[in-house]
């Protein structure tokens, strides 16, 4: 067989009149420009031997690894959590029992928000949005039959983070896990939590500082947990493009390892312990152009600013999780539809780990029912379809390296703004990535509005609805959890939670690393608002300047 | 004489800081040439009465993904009430359970738009109810 021709780019035919295509213009989803056709024109001067390579080899377009999702599926980890930490433990075990791969914990606000579940502004929130963890012995009944030794747990936590980790610890060491073997993920990113989610507790410096703590420990303690999961995800549903999803991330990625030098770091130490989340939006090129991006940025981030001779730092990993944006209210059935494309180019762009949301998510937390299909979606891709068979299936795709190309090209530009503020925790003070968003979604809502943008069954194809069965949280996880507490304090030993809350206040007046004095708290069943308190004396609390 | 602007306050109330929908509420509401005044996040029902008192307006806005809305859409009436501001106009967005809607319009809510709703038909519910 003869090796087909290059075309010859000087006689492609002229694109057709206007007037035969659908649109003037063709835009993804972020309103990035897509062309008619792409071609070896769209590629000139790109070098695939340097900026393709092989998966497993710098600079990581292609994958991560040599073998990818053929070596190992990546992790079926789905989000969950509500009520009390025993409705949850259930949940777990079903989701387990029924092949997921990894636990992910979603939190309740008070949780994430630093309150016990008795605090005045808990009411009305208890278990609602997760699960109400307020003490160790919550977490203990979270994972009641489920060993830590055998199972990696990812915990969507951020301004209590360090204290939620402790109690993680604290369990596994009970359960007598070997800390230097356990693994999971700590959510822990607060620089977005400034930009999106909004979840902030203390302002950003002694935020920064907790971080690091948790760097440092988790080099010396537990050498293969991730502290950290450096998310764009929030930032997407928070109205972001995907260029900027991209380079906030990223440049949020800097920004902790440049904080971690500082403190006398070096970025090969934690390196390799640092991980990622991305959003899988609807634009399916875009988002698997937006993966392959972000591994060859982060190469060249981790070589030329930072001078890491690791390759497990260069290496960047992440877990995906698929839009919550993009489901509707309204024929939610179709949200299994657009979960699974979602899912599915997650896949093809090279995902360690993936959640992929329920169909009843734009009404509530899912049902048992809706959650069994969003796990199976996974499997169906993994074994039915043939696409975890070849790494990089779509690599060498014209149009998939171009668009690769130009939405490096675009996060670059915002890296280079940032830097040029100072960082991210300057450009945050000058509100510029929020306003960069609030900007992005207003502009997507009139597109919506104006039908540029079509969202099956809400602007177009809009049918009769028919009610859906939803999860109903129980009302009595707040009086549950209210007894739990008054239990907890009457069997405690008070003096130990006086004496270890008054050990963590003197640490956070010094430079000393928090972890210790907060792993003593928890263990002497001081509650996460004590601990959460403790430190909100010493580093204050942050109130954003808001934009609209 | 110029015309009277329709003055509407956009809050969040409760721990949820997702805010994405309140903030394009309130530039839409803003463009349609509306008052518009944000209060930001973690607004209890108290802030959010005594800021309406304050700023005198014809409509508040609540942002509620959270499912404390049976808590809250109640205590905020009733403060309202307290407070002598019966003829506010007071609307819900978010994420709320069908059956959970009945009950809110009783508690007195005017409106509640679910996900999916354009900010026209907002614009155009605010518009009939505080026609010149």
């Amino acid at each position: 067989m003869t090796v087909p021709e290059k075309p010859n780019t000087a006689t492609l035919a002229p694109a057709p009149p206007k007037n035969s295509e659908r649109q003037a213009e063709f835009t993804t989803i972020s309103g990035h420009a897509i062309r008619r056709l792409y071609t070896a024109a769209d590629l000139q001067g790109w070098d695939p031997a340097a900026q393709l390579a092989q998966p497993g080899e710098p600079p990581y377009t292609r994958g991560i690894h040599a073998t990818m999702h053929r070596g190992r599926l990546w992790t079926m980890r789905q989000f969950a959590g509500f009520g009390a930490a025993e409705d949850t433990n259930q949940r777990f075990r079903y989701l387990l029992s029924h092949g997921q791969t990894g636990l992910s914990t979603a939190f309740d606000l008070p949780t994430l928000m630093g309150y016990d579940s008795d605090h005045p502004l808990s009411e009305g929130e208890v278990g609602k949005c997760g699960v109400a963890i307020s003490s160790l012995a919550d977490m203990e009944v979270l994972f009641n039959q489920i060993p830590l030794a055998n199972v990696t747990t990812s915990m969507t936590i951020n301004s209590p983070a360090a204290v939620i980790w402790a109690m993680y610890l604290v369990v596994a060491e009970k359960q007598g896990a070997d800390w230097k073997k356990i693994s999971g993920t700590l959510q822990n990113d607060i620089l977005k939590e400034y930009i999106a989610q909004k979840e902030y507790i203390y302002p950003p410096e002694p935020s920064m500082r907790l971080v690091i703590d948790t760097f440092e420990f988790a080099v010396k303690q537990t050498p293969k947990f991730n502290p950290i999961s450096i998310s764009g995800y929030h930032i997407r549903e928070a109205g972001s493009t995907a260029i900027q999803e991209l380079a906030f991330t990223l440049r949020d990625g800097m920004e902790y390892i440049e904080w971690a030098m500082r403190r006398g770091m070096n970025v090969d130490e934690f390196g390799p312990q640092l991980s990622f989340f991305f959003n899988a939006h609807s634009d399916f090129f875009e988002e698997i152009a937006k993966y392959r991006a972000a591994r060859r940025i982060w190469h060249k981030a981790m070589t030329e600013r930072y001078g890491s001779t690791n390759a497990r730092t260069w290496a960047l990993r992440f877990h995906t999780q698929t839009a919550g944006c993009s489901l509707t209210a309204q024929q939610p059935y179709n949200n299994v539809v657009r979960t699974a494309l979602q899912a599915l180019s997650a896949v093809l762009g090279g995902t360690q780990s993936l959640h992929t949301n329920s169909l009843d998510e734009a009404w509530a937390l899912p049902t048992e029912f809706a959650a069994t299909i969003a796990l199976r979606t996974q499997q169906i891709i993994a074994h039915e379809t043939g696409v975890a068979n070849t790494v990089d299936a779509l690599g060498g795709s014209y149009f998939v390296e171009a668009l690769t190309n130009e939405v490096e090209a675009g996060a670059w530009d915002y890296i280079r703004k940032i830097d040029a503020m100072g960082g991210m925790v300057a450009a945050i003070d000058r509100s510029y990535p929020q306003r960069e968003i609030a900007e992005a979604s207003y502009r997507y809502q009139m597109e919506l509005d104006k039908k540029q943008k079509i969202m099956v069954g809400v602007n177009d194809f809009v049918s009769e609805e028919k009610t859906l069965d939803i999860l109903q949280i129980d009302d009595t996880v707040a009086h549950r959890q209210a007894a739990r507490l008054k239990k907890l304090r009457s069997e405690r030993s008070q003096e130990e939670v006086n004496r270890t809350l008054s050990a963590l206040r003197k640490a956070t007046k010094s430079t000393e690393n928090l972890m210790p004095a907060i792993y003593a708290a928890v263990k002497a069943y001081a509650t996460l608002g004590e601990i959460c308190d403790a430190m909100r004396d010493t580093f204050g609390t942050y109130e954003e300047v808001a934009i609209t | 004489m110029p015309d009277k602007r329709i003055r509407v306050l956009i809050a969040k109330p409760g721990l949820d800081g997702h805010d994405r929908g309140a903030k394009v509420i309130a530039r839409a509401l803003r463009d349609a040439g509306m008052e518009v005044i944000y209060t930001g996040l973690r607004q209890t029902p108290e802030m959010i009465a005594s800021a309406a008192v304050q700023e005198d307006v014809d409509v508040i806005g609540l942002s509620i993904l959270s499912g404390a809305h049976n808590t809250i859409c109640p205590q905020l009436m009733n403060l309202l009430k307290e407070k002598g501001m019966d003829d506010v106009t007071v609307l819900v967005g978010g994420i709320i359970p069908g059956a959970d809607i009945p009950v809110l319009k009783q508690a007195g809510i005017a409106e509640i738009f679910l996900p999916g709703t354009s900010t026209q038909d907002i614009v155009d519910f605010i518009h009939k109810k505080h026609a010149a």
